[in-house]
């Protein structure tokens, strides 16, 4: 099993697209979860092993060297500054992060800014020359400007369903996102060729999505 | 912080217990004897430098290092490496010596806030550096010591990539002349190992799809011995990209005739994380290891700010990092004799215990009162042969009882 690759997936919303494109570009990996709630799967036809991480998670298990590859999305890649090969924009799970807030917002004096991810805020209102306090949320990030926690938000948007229904709006849309191929420093070298043939793999079948 | 309780150490720090101690040893002989073999000699430096001359020149960023003061007020710094140290004795206490000069080191060294796997705060790095040598020849023979020296300790699958500084520089320089915003912003992509951010970089500048190539095509740059030849057509008529690739395909002929090449890759994308390296740099990986065990480059630009100009070259293995891959042959490991002995042969049981250390054996005694006692270790198993946890190699009893 010295040869096979050790992919940590991110468990959820990500997977499906994932082994999607996988499958896609001739891996025939599992379409969807284990439902048997199997933390490692072992898939035999393609000489890997499937580590089902908390997407979070990912960048640290292949950092650590625990796993060799990862699949993420560069919010996560972005928050954690993991010291890992960012080797290929997968061009799935697209989405953005945006500032939100109340349609009526004006700027204030000690402004407050509400997210899950708190380096990637500091950062960003930083190289802005503006000073916020940022406050740390883990979920339902929409209510801290609704009950007045904090008049921003700082937050991945989809479809922006969830902003409309609660009657918030985007005021500044950050930067794109997409799930990464990511690898671990020695596995890059030890396993080169295979992860070079997976990246190339991948890359060709992505080439023809985007020109077709 | 809360006071810390009374079981806890600093983040980063760690204690090692005999049985990783004999490991650390045995590592630290064998490369150290191996480096000897190539005609370095081992040197000590202090561990606290002035933060004004070893502080600055070293390579870790100032928030890294660990700072203090001493008496009168002048900072002083834990050392994070031994590369500034040894230029430092190089250039004074050295002074004198012609070059070239070998020197081989083993010590602890501290970072604070590593960002990398593991976060140590101290670590020990056996390295070496070759100084007053500029030639491919020289690159070449620190990278072969140091397949040597983890190969001395047992380590046999690992592979060593190898860079050039400045055929990178070159490369971008040609590409994008006098851009050097773009360059800079390209290699810290290529440092971050950001391939994403370079592809993306490239496709958003207003120049000739046929450049945009190129630097896409510097992201192949990848492999063994032939990739010298891909890297010469990508620049056809950049002389500063030629010479260093000259540099490395001499570099590669001297480490066949090591007969390592089997061991080594080239990647002309790779950027030392060292801000003091000029040439050739390499890294050492071996499997199942998350992060390289072994890392090196020439620096020739940093004897002078000690005073004396030399050309040097060097390397150093992360030698913690290898405990848990490192097996102990048996012969290696101390097992111990067990020689006990009752009141009335004393003298005879310790003088025997004497003779064995002697002749180097490992010895411990033990008195024994009552029979009961004999019972814990006179279970003769001899396969399996243990006292109080621990295995022996034999068991000795001077005893009026029983007698073995």
């Amino acid at each position: 099993m010295n040869d096979w690759l050790k992919v940590a997936m991110p468990k959820g919303r990500i997977y499906k697209q994932a082994s999607t494109l996988f499958r896609e570009a001739g891996l025939l990996v599992p379409e969807d979860e284990d439902q048997s709630r199997k933390l490692i799967i072992d898939i035999p036809e393609v000489k890997m092993q499937f580590i089902m991480a908390k997407p979070v998670d990912v960048p640290t298990y292949v950092e650590y060297g625990a796993a060799d590859i990862g699949i993420v999305g560069k919010d996560v890649l972005l928050e954690e500054k993991r010291d890992v090969y960012e080797l290929l924009d997968l061009g799935i799970a697209r989405c953005r992060m945006s500032v939100i807030g109340l349609p009526d917002w004006k700027p204030l004096t000690n402004p407050r800014v509400a997210t899950k991810y708190p380096n990637v805020a500091s950062q960003y209102f930083r190289e802005r020359g503006q000073q916020v306090e940022v406050i740390k949320l883990n979920g339902s990030i929409e209510l801290a400007p609704l009950i007045g926690l904090a008049d921003r938000i700082v937050d991945m948007v989809e479809t922006g369903k969830t902003l409309q229904e609660n009657g918030l709006i985007e005021l500044e849309e950050m930067f794109g996102i997409t799930s990464r191929l990511i690898a671990n420093r020695v596995s890059y070298r030890m396993k080169n060729e295979a992860i070079q043939q997976l990246c190339d793999r991948l890359q060709v079948h992505r080439n023809v999505q985007v020109k077709g | 912080m809360t006071k810390p309780k009374m079981f806890e150490k600093p983040s980063g720090v760690r204690d090692y217990l005999p049985e990783m101690v004999q490991k650390l040893r045995y590592m630290e002989q064998q490369t150290l004897h191996c480096m000897s073999r190539w005609g370095y000699a081992q040197l000590i430096t202090p561990t606290m430098e002035f933060y004004d001359t070893v502080g600055t020149a070293s390579s870790t960023s100032d928030h890294k290092l660990f700072k203090l003061l001493n008496q009168r007020g002048t900072t002083m710094v834990l050392r994070s490496d031994l590369t500034a140290p040894i230029a430092r004795v190089v250039s004074s206490l050295l002074v004198d010596e012609p070059l070239p000069i070998r020197l081989s080191y083993h010590a602890n060294v501290f970072r604070s806030m590593e960002e990398e796997a593991g976060r140590e705060a101290e670590f020990y790095q056996t390295g070496a550096e070759l100084i007053g040598d500029s030639s491919a020849e020289a690159d070449a023979e620190v990278i072969a010591l140091s397949i040597a020296c983890l190969q001395s300790i047992g380590v046999e699958a690992f592979q060593v990539a190898i860079g050039h500084h400045s055929f990178l520089h070159a490369l971008f320089e040609h590409l994008l002349p006098g851009d050097v915003e773009v360059q800079q912003y390209l290699k810290q992509c290529l440092l971050q190992r950001d391939v994403v951010g370079y592809r993306e970089h490239i496709q958003t500048l207003s120049i000739e799809a046929e450049r945009i190539e190129k630097l896409e095509t510097v992201l192949r740059l990848r492999g063994k011995r032939d990739v010298i030849e891909q890297a010469r057509q990508l620049v056809p008529t950049e002389p500063a990209a030629h010479s260093a690739l000259h540099h490395l395909e001499q570099l590669w002929s001297v480490l066949e005739s090591y007969g390592v090449d089997s061991h080594l890759m080239l990647d002309l994308t790779m950027v030392g994380d060292f801000t003091y390296y000029t040439g050739t740099i390499f890294e050492g990986y071996a499997a199942d290891l998350g992060s390289p065990v072994m890392s090196g480059g020439r620096y020739d630009n940093l004897l002078q700010q000690f005073g004396r100009p030399a050309p040097a070259t060097g390397f150093a293995i992360k030698t913690t990092r290898m405990l848990d891959m490192i097996e102990l042959q048996a012969e290696n490991e101390n097992v111990p004799i067990l020689v006990q002995y009752d009141d009335n042969h004393r003298s005879e049981a310790i003088a025997e215990a004497t003779r064995l250390r002697n002749e180097g054996a490992c010895v411990i005694t033990r008195r024994i009162v009552r029979e009961e006692q004999l019972a814990e270790v006179d279970q003769q198993n001899l396969e399996a042969l243990h006292w109080n946890g621990r295995r022996l190699k034999r068991v000795l009893t001077f005893a009026d009882c029983i007698v073995s």
